[in-house]
């Protein structure tokens, strides 16, 4: 039977091929994956254990460790003279000390910052004498290192990039305004091709002290054992010596602790990519299923056949299941190769989408290898369980019945109950993992999970139901979007046709033919290539392009719609599902694209309700801290009215974790709108040094009121008593301030470095170009800053927002692209189980052309209903997850064109889809069509 | 709507006609070289046993096949060098087909099976002659029905319906009596002698049974890819005799 089932296959290599492309792809987005998040997070092992290879004790100070939303303040440094104690201390053979910083700027040669696209721009000043090379990671490439005032070392990404070469000036943006450093060397991380978006700066100590406001202190002391000491034994001996204020480690320790962070991000982008892998196997299982449906349905003679020679129901389940397993395993391998191929595509988006990672060599590891081929194999074999089982139900008889058909699953008639069930079963479980407050963080996304994979199999089981009335609505639209959409595209299709008949139109005169050719290439030169190697084929090969050579005619055809439309409707379970595959691309698209509208409704109201100032200045990211010196500027101008600085760090206040703010008392109720619930804008002047005002949030959460204190610890560990003396309406969605607001004195009493998050401005008049320049000007040396409107502001995080939406709509397109290959192949079975039906058609006068409407019509109708069942699931699922956030304060909007881009999108994949069925049906012959059997 | 005039001009010529299947040394001569022509307003029948090339013929004469040698003229058209979109667009126009597999579509019910053709040109059926057409076939109570709700030989008038309601130049038919039971076999055999009869209806019937053979106003005998008898207005023992003779040889 085993040998049944693969000459089976065999004998049908080509729709094999596309059932497999739906395994395919999925499985090469597992494997993608896994090797592009493999490789990241060897690269960024290697940046750690270089730079403390070594090392065999490091010391640091002894940071507060508050971390807020990811972000771990710095340790705070150490002073200098630690040094010279631990080159004091016995069994230290050598000991250096180094000076670091994460926000250091490298300046474009226009003077623009050279964004890092949230990696570190990070700065060094490090001892380069030969004798400490053992502590440094870095490869001089070009040129020598540091060794005083003006000189620096720049990465080699920037070098290549900015075109920058030894002897070169560059401008280096700390704390203070830019500084100009003469390029002495170039140097890159030991193994490393690529360090991502980061860049770094190496100076010599005492200009990266002055550099960075760091004057007498060290970021970290590094020291290397005597021959015979352990690294352990080392760092007991520093800690006794050096006391409880400063942090003592082993390199090793220190590599992990800082690796550790970045091993959280890279598992982060790897679950994201995962969950889109998963998504694209879901739908590759739907067209799996399908197809396998219907092969099975079409064998109905040749199962009966054998099982009238005496194979046994087992023998047929079993050919069946081979035929599954060894496509499955087939396409899997494909499947984990490709996935190499897609790893570096996948890089190139984030690329695009200025999220440089870092490169080392491809890794494949063995965990890639074998989840992808189990994965792969594993839903392929699933899918195809249900067909398989329907296949043993085939009776004898069905051999010498003319037109047997499969006998009906055993299980249909109880199908609208189980879909039922399973809708409720999905509702119920999204509903309660979303609206529950007592669950862990892995359940409730296993239960939403679950909820969204049977939401979809419900609806998919209902849907058969559903297409009869679906392409009956779905009809006009589709018979007048593809005429709309020709028109649209006009640029596209009548160049092509121009094409076309200048090349092809043998019966019309030269002259005709070489005015639209001329006419074709003029209007759509990219074409033009296309056409010609179709031409060259047709003269070397039989091909024979297929496209009429005759003006088409773009009106609609009614009867070929219609006959189109009958046929979508005749077999509803086979167009249902071969729709639902779609359906659950559209429905997550919608989905995410209803969500991203709601979060730019939201995000916009949140910022017009409290900002109020003319411009408003914020680091170029617009959520980096930024130096105070650039307040101080502002304040320099002018022609300014009111000039309000809004400090923000992390800290500890009541006891958690949060931003801090600062702010300026006299001038910030002019700019920021509080909405007060207890206090006033009096308040606000008369902080002083312990008062402060709360979002009602925190102030509820803490059982804060007027009057009571609490306490606030800084990232530089120093902690003061703060009275309540104002409770605000915060924003719950995009809160500009933190979790408490102190006056700006008070504010740099806690911190060395205080930083801006704000600099709130207003000017007289209304905010005119020219003000806006002004302010550019003065903060030329600042090149880490943007100076914005309050609507400019708005519309640079829409373009984010737009910009992160952009890149699931490209993850979630892998999904739609598995659906097409579903409609190709549902469409391709069709045509090829309705031979003779076609053979009459064309008997009876219709033409070619008559035949691929009617077809590219099924298609459109079927990817219509794929649409009218995914867009309200996706809608529903984002209105679901809207009130789950309802207290962010998340609004549900609707994003109308987008929808209306989806609908259009899914017809033209529908009429993609189409092409090929569409054209082996026009170009069957006659009389064999008719004589088919 | 009857058309009593007939046309005593050939509507379907033949000229030399042959079909080879194949090439070199397992080449099958289907046809070898067949002169004929069809008159207009008259039943033909073309008779041979298997592999006579009768069905052949019946392909190249429809345009559904393309002759390896000699022409066809059909409505005064030299078919010879039509590209495929004219010689589709002459089919609609000039030829009915009627099936031994009735070949309806499934989806559509009788009526909109029996339009097909003249919405596929774009046409709206001429209400008049549509139900005098429906009336004829016997199938005005079933003409919302679709194919799986009639018996094979209501399936049958419905594809008789489709082929006369363009009023064609030429019907042909392949064995349509070939997958009916006798008596309705007999029935649809009275019901295209009737169309030739009431409508001048020009008819070319494939079929290996005497019986329908005896209905035409002219046989033909087909045998090795050459007709070798002629028959007018023979019954069903002229016929059945001319068979025997023939297998004889």
């Amino acid at each position: 039977m085993i040998r049944v089932a693969l000459r089976g296959l065999a004998g049908r290599k080509l729709r094999a091929a596309l059932t497999a492309l739906a395994v395919v792809l999925g499985v090469a987005m597992v494997s993608g994956s896994y090797v592009l998040t493999d490789t990241i997070d060897k690269a960024f092992n290697a940046i750690f254990v270089e730079s403390y290879a070594g090392t065999d004790a490091v010391v640091s100070g002894k940071g507060a460790e508050i971390s807020f939303e990811g972000q771990t303040a710095q340790a705070p440094p150490i002073p200098e003279d630690v040094l010279e104690q631990v080159r004091g201390i016995e069994g230290v053979e050598l000991a250096t000390g180094s000076v670091a910083d994460v926000q250091t700027k490298l300046l474009k040669p226009d003077g623009e910052a050279i964004g890092t696209g949230g990696a570190p721009a990070l700065a060094f000043g490090i001892e380069t004498a030969p004798e400490y090379a053992r502590f440094n990671p870095l490869n001089i490439v070009d040129g020598r290192w540091p060794t005083g005032p003006g000189e620096v070392v720049i990465d080699e990404g920037v070098a290549d990039d900015e075109e920058f070469s030894v002897g070169d000036r560059i401008g280096v943006a700390a704390l203070g305004p830019a500084e100009e450093f003469e390029i002495v060397g170039i140097a890159k991380y030991g193994g490393l091709s690529s360090i991502g978006g980061a860049t770094f700066a190496i100076f010599d100590i005492p200009t990266a002290q002055a550099l960075l406001d760091k004057r007498g202190q060290l970021d970290t002391v590094q020291a290397a054992a005597e021959p015979g000491v352990a690294p352990e034994d080392l760092v007991q001996r520093i800690a006794a010596e050096l006391g409880p204020s400063v942090t003592v480690r082993t390199g090793t320790e220190q590599a992990g602790e800082e690796s550790g962070e970045i091993a959280t991000f890279t598992k982060i982008i790897r679950y994201f990519l995962l969950t889109f892998a998963g998504v694209a196997l879901f739908v590759g299982a739907f067209v799996i299923f399908n197809t396998l449906s219907i092969t099975v349905a079409q064998r109905t003679r040749e199962f009966a056949t054998l099982r009238t020679i005496g194979a046994s129901r087992r023998q047929v389940l079993g050919s069946v299941i081979v035929e599954a397993l060894v496509v499955g395993l087939l396409a899997s391998i494909v499947g984990l190769f490709s996935g190499l191929g897609l790893a570096v595509g996948l890089n190139a988006l984030f690329v695009a989408l200025d999220l440089d990672l870092p490169q080392t060599q491809t890794v494949f590891a063995t965990r890639t290898i074998v989840v992808s081929l189990l994965v792969g194999t594993g839903v392929t074999l699933l899918a195809g369980l249900a067909p398989a089982l329907r296949a043993t139900r085939v009776p004898p008889i069905a051999a010498v019945r003319e037109g047997a058909v499969l006998p009906r699953s055993f299980l249909a008639r109880y199908v609208p109950f189980i879909a039922a069930a399973t809708v409720l079963l999905a509702v119920l479980s999204l509903s309660y993992g979303m609206l529950s407050d007592d669950l862990a963080t892995g359940n409730r996304f296993l239960l939403l999970g679950v909820g969204v994979l049977a939401l979809f199999v419900g609806v998919a089981l209902l849907s058969s139901r559903l297409v009869r009335p679906v392409a009956s609505a779905a009809h006009p639209i589709g018979k007048w979007l593809v005429v709309v959409l020709l028109a649209v595209l006009y640029p596209v299709t009548l160049a092509y046709w121009l094409l076309r008949f200048g090349l092809f139109g043998a019966d019309a005169s030269v002259g005709r033919r070489v005015g639209a050719f001329l006419a074709g290439a003029a209007l759509g030169a990219p074409l033009l290539p296309i056409v010609l190697v179709m031409w060259v084929a047709s003269k070397l090969t039989r091909f024979t392009p297929e496209w009429p050579v005759d003006f088409p005619n773009v009106r609609p055809d009614p009867t070929m719609s219609d006959i189109g439309r009958e046929n979508a409707r005749r077999n509803p379970g086979r167009t249902a599902a071969t729709a639902a595959a779609l359906m659950i691309g559209i429905a997550l698209v919608t989905f995410v694209g209803v969500l991203a509208q709601g979060l730019r409704v939201s995000n916009s109201d949140a910022i017009e309700r409290q900002i109020q100032a003319d411009l408003i200045v914020t680091s170029q990211d617009g959520y980096s801290e930024f130096p105070a010196a650039v307040g101080d500027t502002v304040a320099e101008i002018e022609a300014t009215d009111v000039v309000s600085n809004v400090r923000q760090e992390v800290a500890e206040v009541a006891g958690s974790a949060g931003n801090l703010t600062g702010l300026d008392g006299r001038s910030i109720n002019e700019v920021y709108d509080f909405h007060w619930e207890e206090g006033s804008d009096e308040v606000l002047a008369s902080l002083g040094r312990e008062g402060a005002v709360l979002p009602n949030n925190v102030a509820d959460d803490n059982d804060l009121t007027a009057g009571d204190t609490f306490t606030v610890r800084s990232t530089d560990n120093r902690t003061k008593e703060f009275v309540v003396r104002g409770i605000y309406d915060g924003s719950p969605f995009y809160p500009l301030l933190g979790s408490a607001s102190i006056s700006q004195e008070a504010f740099d009493d806690l911190y060395d470095r205080p930083r801006n998050r704000f600099t709130l401005v207003n000017v007289p008049g209304d905010p005119s170009d020219a003000q806006k320049a002004r302010l550019e000007a003065a903060l030329e040396g600042f090149p880490d800053t943007r100076v914005q409107t309050r609507q400019e502001w708005i519309d640079k995080e829409d373009r984010e927002i737009g910009r992160f939406l952009l890149l699931l709509y490209v993850l979630l397109a892998l999904s739609v692209v598995i659906s097409l290959f579903g409609m190709v192949n549902t469409l391709a079975l069709s045509v090829f189980e309705r031979t003779r039906e076609l053979g009459m058609l064309r008997a009876v006068g219709t033409t070619r052309r008559q035949v691929r409407r009617m077809i590219r019509h099924e298609s459109v109708i079927t990817a219509l209903i794929g649409t009218a069942l995914g867009l309200p699931l996706g809608i529903f699922l984002a209105l679901l997850v809207t009130r789950a956030l309802s207290q962010y304060d998340l609004q549900f909007a609707i994003p109308t064109t987008s929808l209306i881009v989806f609908v259009v999108v899914a017809a033209i994949a529908g009429v993609v889809a189409a092409i090929l069925p569409a054209r082996r049906a026009a170009r069957l012959r006659v009389l064999e069509a008719l004589q088919y059997e | 709507m009857a058309e009593p005039e007939t046309n005593d001009r050939a509507v379907v010529s033949a000229h030399e006609l042959t079909r080879v299947y194949g090439e070199g040394e397992t080449a099958v001569h289907a046809l070898r070289g067949v002169t004929l022509d069809v008159e207009g307003g008259k039943l033909t029948a073309v008779m041979g046993p298997s592999g006579s090339g009768k069905s052949t013929l019946m392909h190249l004469l429809a345009a559904l096949d393309r002759p390896t040698g000699g022409t066809v003229t059909l409505a005064g058209t030299t078919l010879g060098e039509l590209s495929d979109t004219e010689i589709t667009l002459l089919r609609r126009d000039h030829i009915g087909f009627i099936f031994q597999f009735f070949n309806l579509l499934p989806m559509l019910t009788a009526e909109e099976n029996i339009v097909l053709p003249l919405r596929l040109a774009g046409d709206k059926p001429d209400e008049g002659f549509f139900d005098e057409l429906l009336e004829k076939v016997g199938l005005q109570d079933r003409r919302k029905h679709r194919p799986s709700e009639l018996s094979g030989g209501q399936q049958q008038r419905v594809a008789i319906a489709r082929a006369l309601v363009t009023r064609p130049t030429v019907v042909f038919a392949d064995e349509p009596t070939g997958n009916l039971d006798s008596k309705t076999g007999g029935e649809i055999l009275e019901l295209l002698r009737s169309s030739v009869q009431d409508y001048g209806q020009t008819l070319v019937m494939v079929t290996h049974e005497p019986r329908a053979a005896a209905q035409a106003d002219r046989v033909l005998f087909l045998a090795d890819g050459a007709i070798v008898k002629e028959l007018h207005g023979a019954d069903e023992h002229e016929v059945l005799s001319a068979v025997e003779e023939i297998a004889l040889k």
